[in-house]
């Protein structure tokens, strides 16, 4: 019996692979003698599932394909040409290359899909699964499932059980094409959704069980959707949460509205662009944008503070006034950088390690950037938290807003905590500028567009509450994706806006309102 | 919060002075267009430029007028009275639309070109009775107070105050440009409407026009001069002051605050968009540009520069900015934003009261 089983094995692998022999000879003089012959020539060196068609596709897709006047195919160019039929070397003289059209290119894709099925290296398998996929082919069922018997990668399996799924659906068995479409259904893409609804125009009969899978394609669709709004709306609450948290900080112990606090993001996000380009050539370059981080911190809190001791502590007590100067000053430093940068953007590079796409489970894809925009952001505000938690400075800035004159009277050197909270505030602005050089163009007016954003993070959330700040700068985040694909991101923002001066109306002091004295300060 | 600062009260000469002053410099205003028709030759031969530039200055010049009152008497700090003195302009440019008729590239005899442009088959319904040129101007004024009169109403009514409200009038004139960029709006985008041909039967560009809206500028600005100094001459501005100084003290004492700021805030936007739709037909522009958070914050810079609560210091602080930004804009175009700049800070620290505050001899308390 076993070995009854093995010879018939053995006699369908011999029989499979002189068919394979056969096609891949018969198709070769196709090659080059019309498009239209190419083009079959091509699609029946795919179908072979030879190993051998494959450096010939290749050769063909790099224009490096030759055919002699005599009608045989040669690899290569020159003197090193060889013969593509028995891999001896032959003169290419007088040969020609073999000409594309865009029937022939489409079917050299998925030719070149069905034999890199096959291929040893895992990623060109991967893609050519895929491709595979997308061509939903019957013809290829029989290479799928080749494939499929000697594929070890799950990842890849899992491709190919759907591409095999998505031919049999194209094929004509009617119990293979009903597990076709379960299996596509819980695939849940928008490729196995198209691949369904043109079966269904094809195949009315099938109309009923193709409707159960695409409502569970669309159900999955619509939650993988809502998660990457989610996420996205996180990333841009994390940049919310950044600049506000400066802001958060300077308003809610100083009472002092920095206008400039926008300058400040965008001094950061200068600062590393030369940290950048300082380092270009040199071993550390990969690492310039952590190293930039202390330098935006340390620059914009030194900037931050000569504007306190300079100018801001001659205004205290005197909000508005400090508003329109905080003002000036931000303009002063807009046009500055503008003078001496120019008003063209600046391109900082992302490290290597922050490029790319990042595929979470359920198929939720993330650039790198804003995922460590997201981490970045939580980092940051854990260490506010705990600075002023645990921290002399901490403590003293605590004491000062809840009684400034009894802080005073405790010792506590109120004008030196007014310049550290400053130049503190300050230089979060300049983190958040870092980041924000990730994401958007660093140009003098960088921070113009976010300001007023922070600004409403800050109200909306709470003076005086980095909590507030953290719940109102997410809220605003996802509340602005979650429109944006309704409304568009212009009328998204004008809601945000409407619904924060509402929110007001309810709760004057914002979400976390400091209660009793403090909120009279 | 803010230490009393109320409009010192003008004694002997130096009041005198200043109301000469005031005198000649309405004299010289007013003379401007008819030594404009002299020979170019003559000596005093006016340019249009000056005329027109005039023109646009005593429109900003209500503008200011309107902030102070609202600032400098009640204490209100709006930095989105650009919003009001823009919706006032776009209420004209409506009109001016309208009155292009069949002359606009595609000749349609009802739409504006932008709306045939974007595929529009009738005028949207808040486009009708725009061709009425009384309309128009009552709109110029209704629509800005209608506004003020929700903000202020929301705001006031839930004692949002000092920077609060700054940064939420702020955030209305932002919402506003965002909102008006987009062309579905029905009111141009980001081009707004421009390519006026005439007002009331005048072909705009004419000298004969420019006098015109000038004078009616000038009228303008006299006009609300005289009722806000009323308004501060009466018990309402004594009201107005108090609230401004102390809050809470005025609600304890029974006055009704929101009532009293309300009013005055409606009142200024009112006049701010009458401004706006005046300053419109003179630069023959109007679009979303009008409404960007730094348009009225410049204005408030104005009014800080002249001397808020004095009235005539913003008039001041309005012709003297603009001279300065006309200036140097052609002379080191670079420098403008840093002078602008500097003059917030150094007018804020070494300026309190303005320049007007230079021809009181009283010491700041």
């Amino acid at each position: 019996m076993k070995r009854f089983l093995l010879s018939c094995f053995l006699a369908l692998l011999l029989m499979t692979s002189g068919r394979a022999q056969e096609g891949f000879v018969a198709a070769l003089p196709g090659l080059g003698a019309s498009f239209g012959e190419t083009a079959s020539a091509v699609e029946k060196l795919g179908a072979s599932g030879d190993p051998r068609g494959l450096p010939i596709l290749k050769a063909l897709q790099d224009g490096t394909l030759l055919r002699a006047g005599d009608g045989r195919i040669l690899l290569g160019q020159g003197n090193a040409a060889v013969d593509a039929a028995t891999g001896a070397a032959a003169p290419a003289d007088g040969a020609e290359p073999v000409r594309l059209n865009n029937r022939v290119r489409s079917a050299l894709r998925s030719a070149l899909g069905q034999l890199q099925l096959l291929s040893p290296d895992a990623t060109e398998r991967a893609a050519a699964a895929d491709a595979v996929f997308r061509s939903a082919s019957a013809e290829n069922i029989r290479l799928i499932d080749t494939a499929l018997a000697r594929e070890t990668v799950p990842a890849i399996k899992e491709k190919l059980r759907l591409a095999l799924a998505a031919a049999q659906l194209a094929g004509t068995e009617a119990e293979a094409k009903r597990q076709a479409i379960t299996t596509l259904g819980h695939a849940g893409s928008t490729e196995a959704r198209e691949i369904l609804l043109k079966a269904k125009a094809a195949d009315a009969s099938l109309a009923a069980p193709i409707d159960v899978a695409l409502t569970e394609i669309d159900r999955s669709l619509a939650y993988r959707r809502a998660a990457e709004t989610f996420v996205q709306g996180l990333s841009l609450g994390s940049v919310l949460l950044l600049a506000a948290l400066g802001l958060a900080i300077t308003f809610g112990v100083m009472g002092v509205i920095n206008m400039a606090h926008g300058e400040f993001v965008m001094l950061g996000a200068y600062a590393t662009f030369l940290v950048q380009e300082a380092l270009r050539g040199t071993p550390f370059a990969p690492w310039a944008l952590p190293l930039a981080i202390p330098a935006a911190f340390l620059i914009t809190a030194a900037v931050g503070a000569l504007l306190e001791r300079g100018f801001i502590r001659h205004l205290y007590g005197r909000p508005l006034e400090t508003l329109l100067m905080t003002f000036g000053v931000g303009m002063v430093l807009q046009q500055a950088i503008r003078l001496g940068f120019g008003a063209q953007n600046r391109e900082v590079i992302s490290p290597p390690w922050m490029q790319g796409t990042l595929l979470l489970p359920g198929g939720i894809a993330m650039t790198q950037n804003r995922l460590w925009i997201i981490l970045f952001g939580i980092l940051v505000f854990l260490l506010v938290v705990a600075a002023i938690r645990f921290t002399r400075l901490g403590l003293e800035m605590r004491a000062v807003v809840q009684n400034r004159r009894i802080a005073a009277t405790m010792g506590i050197r109120t004008g030196r905590v007014d310049a550290l909270t400053f130049a503190f505030g300050s230089g979060l602005a300049g983190l958040a500028g870092v980041a924000l050089s990730q994401i958007d163009n660093v140009s003098p007016n960088l921070g113009t567009g976010y300001i007023i954003d922070s600004f409403m993070v800050v109200v909306f959330g709470g003076v005086g509450s980095l909590f507030g700040t953290l719940v109102g700068a997410l809220t605003l985040g996802i509340i602005n994706k979650v429109l944006e694909p309704y409304a568009g991101a212009v009328l998204a923002k004008v809601f945000v806006l409407v619904a924060i001066m509402l929110f007001i109306q309810r709760r004057p002091r914002g979400l976390f309102a400091l209660k009793g004295r403090a909120a009279e300060a | 919060m803010t230490p009393a600062e109320t409009p010192a009260p003008e004694r002997g000469t130096a009041r005198l002075a200043l109301r000469l002053l005031l005198m000649a410099a309405i004299l010289i205003l007013a003379m401007l267009p008819v030594l404009n028709q002299l020979p170019v030759d003559s000596a005093l031969h006016v340019s249009d430029f000056i005329v027109s530039i005039g023109g646009k200055w005593i429109t900003y010049a209500v503008l200011a007028l309107a902030i102070d009152l609202a600032w400098g008497y009640a204490g209100i700090l709006s930095l989105g009275h650009g919003a009001f003195f823009a919706l006032g302009g776009y209420a004209m440019g409506m009109h001016l639309m309208r009155l292009i008729g069949t002359r606009g590239v595609y000749g349609h005899p009802v739409l504006p070109d932008f709306m045939v442009f974007l595929g529009y088959k009738e005028l949207p319904w808040y486009w009708l009775g725009f061709e009425y040129f009384p309309y128009a101007m009552l709109m110029a004024m209704v629509v800005p107070g209608l506004l003020a009169l929700i903000i202020g109403f929301l705001a006031f009514r839930s004692r949002i105050t000092g920077v609060y409200l700054s940064i939420i009038t702020q955030a209305m004139t932002y919402a506003l440009m965002l909102a008006f960029f987009r062309n579905d709006m029905g009111f141009g985008g980001n081009n707004g409407f421009t390519d006026f041909k005439e007002l009331l039967g005048m072909p705009l560009q004419t000298a004969n026009a420019r006098a015109v809206l000038y004078y009616a500028s000038l009228a303008l600005l006299l006009v609300s001069l005289l009722l806000c100094w009323r308004i501060a001459a009466s018990k309402l501005g004594r009201v107005l002051v108090a609230i401004r100084d102390a809050e809470s003290r005025v609600r304890f004492l029974g006055y009704d605050v929101t009532q009293h700021k309300l009013f005055v805030f409606v009142l200024s936007a009112m006049i701010a968009g009458l401004a706006g739709a005046l300053y419109v037909p003179q630069v023959g522009i109007i679009n979303p540009g009008e409404f960007s958070p730094g348009n009225s914050i410049e204005a408030v810079i104005w009014v800080a520069v002249g001397g808020r609560g004095s009235l005539i210091g913003a008039i001041l602080g309005a012709f003297s900015v603009n001279a300065l930004k006309t200036w140097l804009t052609t002379v080191a175009p670079d420098l403008w934003l840093f002078a602008l700049g500097g003059l917030f800070v150094a007018v804020t620290l070494f300026l309190p009261r303005g320049l007007i505050g230079l021809f009181s001899r009283e010491k700041r308390a």
